[in-house]
């Protein structure tokens, strides 16, 4: 996928191959050792989500209670929980859910934050000040308390949860998207193409967009480690997926008051979460640093 | 003068965000899809109760009525009746908002001191083993879900080593007397030592659990501050006319590399009143985030919008105070 969208804009001039930012990017990534471990981190968890069915031992609903809250063995890697499941099992499962949620709540709030934020920043005027006031009120609560309030009206399941979450995280990108159209509206190569009559959709499609990308993909990287942790939060409450979903959130909190006699079945869900949240921070600082050098420290 | 204008400005600037804030909280009862009264009440409910519950909720008048009822309301300080107890919500969530507000200060305090410290030491020393691992910690601090922190730090220090108490505000043998409603307090006035030693002892856990990400955060973000402006000229003038480091780095520098540190600990209060929650649902702290979590449960709407009315009014009210000591400190800014 990034081989192909390198291959697109790298061009020639003048038989002197000019290397596209992108590509610069993707060389600077590859030296940053964090973002690497990072990367690796992702990528272990995505095949572990992808190959679920061959790498879980056991299915991860059905458990004989004989065998229940029994430690890490040959057998169970991970032990067994309060239903005698494999623990190991539901944690490879869980994998699916929460690169699920994650990955698709923050496409949602890309999407619409995108859409939201070159309205406002293209257009102006009231379009900009209802977009934006409407943005003021939504940051102007804690983001795990609107996520509240609206599985609380929708009811507690896994999709309404990532709707939330998709929804609680749209200012951030619409303000994002916003501040880079007014600031690329002052660009003179926007101007030049005002100029010469080109329409307000082709100026979007090739100049706005494609110059907002970076940031979008900075921001996306790490939002997607708020999402998977916000996903969990919910279904640690309640609000999330439900039983017998083997969600880690929902795992921790069906655990926990098994913790002193099986600790195994809430350290393990809860080192996933860690784990593939903590990956997805590094790749994104070391995307920052990559895509944005004004941003390096 | 600006900054009174500036100032003057920025509170009137809340008034349609607190608006829009009462337009969502509203909604929350009224955007439920189907009959909200027979959700609350549920399907074995008679239609006796649930006209009964429609009319205590006002849901039978048009919405415009209903909104600006809610909003007299509200502004007149009656934030409703629980439907779970029966009792207002203005007198039933005090004791519970204390709590919240015991527990942030603490947590924020842990955070802060922490936080900037190591912010400043690694930025001092960079690139020593000091700064590799406090931004190592820093970083596994960012990615932690607090609810699985909370639940180690119960297991291990609680169950396992029995160092220090897994639930509640103090010892239920030993109650503190509630005035302030602020238990460390309370204790002090007083002069009940050994029970401040316990609700100090009650603090730590939760104050640890909920104080880890803004003390990761607050970490780095001091880190990048500091190394940015002990590069500026006016510190290498002081370093240059024989200055102890330590007060290059202590007087100087930090008094700068502080604004954008600011700005983020105004950010993370907001985000811990919203971890209090999972935090307090964890440690059984009686505190607003487990009084809506507890009235999620009961479909008990009234509390679940009061709760979240409030904790986002002080959040507001934390960023405007944050936005106003912002452009006290920092001339610079355009009062825009």
């Amino acid at each position: 996928m990034a081989e192909t969208h390198v291959q697109t804009v790298t061009w020639k001039v003048k038989d002197e191959e000019v290397v596209s930012p992108w590509r610069e990017a993707w060389r600077a990534l590859r030296k940053n050792k964090l973002a690497m471990v990072g990367l690796a981190i992702i990528l272990f968890f995505v095949a572990v989500a992808v190959f679920a069915p061959m790498i879980a031992p056991y299915p991860y609903d059905e458990g004989e209670l004989v065998m229940k809250n029994k430690p890490p063995s040959g057998e169970h890697w991970f032990g067994t929980d309060y239903n005698g499941r494999d623990v190991f099992s539901r944690v490879v499962y869980g994998a699916r859910i929460s690169l699920w949620v994650g990955t698709f709540s923050v496409i949602g709030s890309v999407v619409a934050g995108t859409i939201l934020g070159l309205l406002a920043g293209f257009y102006g005027k009231w379009i900009d000040t209802l977009i934006s006031r409407i943005f003021d009120i939504m940051l102007a609560f804690p983001s795990i308390l609107l996520a509240i309030a609206i599985v609380a009206i929708l009811g507690p399941s896994l999709q309404n949860a990532l709707l939330a979450i998709a929804i609680i995280n749209i200012p951030t990108f619409g303000r994002l998207v916003r501040s880079r159209v007014l600031s690329l509206k002052e660009e003179e190569f926007v101007m030049a193409a005002r100029a010469i009559g080109m329409k307000d959709s082709r100026i979007i499609m090739q100049h706005i967009l494609p110059n907002s990308l970076a940031p979008i993909i900075v921001t996306g990287t790490m939002g997607i480690a708020t999402a998977i942790i916000e996903a969990a939060a919910l279904g640690f409450l309640g609000l999330g997926a439900q039983p017998p979903e083997p969600e880690w959130g929902k795992m921790l909190s069906d655990s926990r008051q098994y913790i002193q006699k099986a600790p195994w079945t809430v350290i393990f869900p809860g080192l996933s979460i860690m784990l593939t949240v903590l990956g997805f921070n590094l790749i994104g600082d070391g995307l920052r640093d990559a895509l944005d050098p004004r941003m390096k420290n | 003068m600006a900054l009174l204008s500036y100032s003057i400005r920025r509170i009137f600037m809340l008034i349609p965000v607190l608006l829009g804030m009462s337009i969502v909280v509203f909604s929350i009862i009224r955007a439920i899809p189907g009959d909200p009264a027979l959700t609350i009440l549920g399907e074995k409910a008679s239609p006796k109760a649930i006209e009964d519950l429609r009319e205590v909720l006002g849901l039978n008048n048009p919405w415009y009525i209903q909104y600006f009822d809610y909003l007299k309301q509200i502004i007149t300080g009656d934030l409703g009746v629980s439907l779970h107890s029966g009792a207002s919500i203005t007198q039933e969530i005090g004791p519970y908002l204390a709590a919240t507000t015991e527990l942030t200060i603490v947590s924020m305090l842990f955070a802060v001191i922490i936080g900037v410290n190591a912010g400043i030491l690694s930025a001092w020393k960079q690139n020593s083993w000091f700064d590799y691992c406090a931004m190592l910690i820093a970083l596994i601090g960012v990615s932690m879900p607090i609810f699985w922190l909370g639940l180690m730090e119960q297991w291990f220090f609680a169950q396992e080593l029995k160092w220090l108490p897994s639930v509640g505000r103090d010892n239920s043998r030993n109650p503190v007397e509630a005035i302030t409603q602020f238990y460390i307090l309370d204790t002090i006035m007083a002069g009940q030592w050994d029970q401040l030693w316990e609700v100090v002892k009650h603090l730590i856990l939760p104050g640890v659990a909920l104080g880890t990400i803004p003390m990761a955060i607050i970490a780095r973000i001091t880190r990048s501050s500091m190394l940015e402006v002990m590069r500026a000229d006016y510190v290498r003038t002081a370093r240059a006319k024989g200055l102890a480091q330590f007060w290059v780095v202590y007087k100087h520098a930090l008094k700068n590399a502080m604004i954008p540190v600011l700005t983020v600990i105004g950010l993370q209060t907001g985000l811990l009143l919203g971890g209090a929650v999972l935090t307090e649902t964890i440690f059984g702290w009686p505190g607003v985030g487990r009084y809506i979590f507890t009235a999620i449960g009961n479909r008990d709407y009234p509390v679940i919008q009061s709760g979240i009315l409030v904790i986002a009014t002080i959040f507001v009210l934390i960023n405007l105070l944050v936005d106003l000591l912002y452009a006290y400190i920092d001339p610079r800014i355009k009062y825009r």
